[in-house]
């Protein structure tokens, strides 16, 4: 045997992933397709918030949804409903989507749909605080949603994920007045953990704060599409 | 790490150590991270060979003084000196295989 020797290699663990992200992203962006990764806890909202999002803004452009889930294709289901092109990648075990479902889940969509008539991709990841924010998929915005029943100190307990956040969504903000709830506070904890994300209060039920979430998805579309 | 190995010829080197860098400011749990990698190799070409842990420090800069700082949870992550919000990171969010030690048959 000889002496050790060491090999510097400097690469990132996730380099598979991110890979493969790249790889996704550049077949969103020939298809002039913006995609937003939509996460958040089990619970807080999102494919509720997607549904009545999708009901208004499939009037204006031309929308599909990837539908992470661990065991279910139930979000899927009532996501079709609506009639637009859904595809559901069930994760089996696995607590968040990566790259390569994602990869696959557009394979699928292909063959549903021609995605150069879409304008945006919505992807619904699994609901988890923690893994969905290290594994890239490709998108070009993360979008975080946080309902105000976990806490105003989520921010603070789960800071990769809001402070990898292009936008965050505090969802069920219909219940502020029913909860001892800091919404100060609350703010207070995602501007010092991420200050420059765009931050909109929403509420599915009384749909304040619908028309500014639409916006900003609009103005990102537009601009993505230099229109 | 395979076509790493696929380089050096796999079958005439041993790996005897993957050193890592992990961030502070990641999702990974070193000691999980450790356990499970001890658990994928087993019975592997990679089986003899163990993963060393280099923690990288999380840390920020003011905005405001430009002074570096350890963000706290605690204190929101905001920069002791001037009460910043944490805008620029420095480091922590380092997630790599820094090299790699080995030994020819």
């Amino acid at each position: 045997m000889h002496l050790p020797i060491s090999d510097k290699i400097e690469l990132n663990i996730l380099h598979q992933n991110s890979h493969q992200a790249e790889k996704n992203k550049v077949k969103f962006n020939n298809y002039n397709l913006l995609c937003l990764n939509i996460m958040s806890s089990p619970g807080a909202g999102k494919t509720r918030l997607l549904e009545i999002t999708l009901k208004v803004l499939s009037k204006k452009f031309q929308i599909a949804v990837l539908e992470g889930d661990m065991t279910t294709n139930l979000d899927a289901a009532r996501l079709e409903k609506l009639n637009i092109p859904v595809v559901p990648i069930t994760t089996g075990r696995a607590c968040h989507l990566d790259a390569n479902m994602v990869s696959g889940g557009l394979k699928l969509l292909e063959k549903k749909i021609n995605p150069d008539s879409l304008d945006i991709l919505l992807v619904e990841n699994v609901g988890n605080l923690v893994c969905p924010a290290e594994f890239e998929i490709g998108e070009h915005f993360k979008v975080a949603l946080l309902s105000i029943t976990e806490g105003e100190d989520k921010p603070l307990k789960y800071p990769i994920m809001f402070r990898e956040a292009d936008l965050i969504l505090i969802t069920k903000i219909d219940l502020l007045p029913h909860l001892n709830f800091d919404i100060d506070k609350l703010k207070s904890n995602i501007a010092s953990t991420n200050p420059k994300a765009d931050v909109i209060e929403i509420s599915s039920i009384t749909k304040s704060g619908l028309d500014l979430w639409q916006d900003w998805i609009s103005k990102k579309i537009l601009k993505f599409k230099n229109i | 790490m395979e076509e790493w190995a696929e380089k050096k010829n796999k079958k005439k080197i041993v790996v005897e150590k993957i050193n890592l860098k992990i961030g502070e400011f990641t999702c990974v749990e070193p000691i999980s991270l450790i356990n499970t990698f001890n658990a994928a190799v087993l019975g592997s070409w990679l089986d003899s060979s163990e993963i060393t842990i280099e923690t990288i420090p999380f840390e920020g800069k003011c905005s405001r003084c430009n002074r570096l700082y350890f963000p706290k949870k605690e204190n929101g992550y905001k920069s002791p000196c001037c009460n910043f919000n944490l805008e620029e990171i420095i480091s922590g969010r380092e997630l790599k295989i820094a090299s790699i030690d080995f030994k020819e048959k």
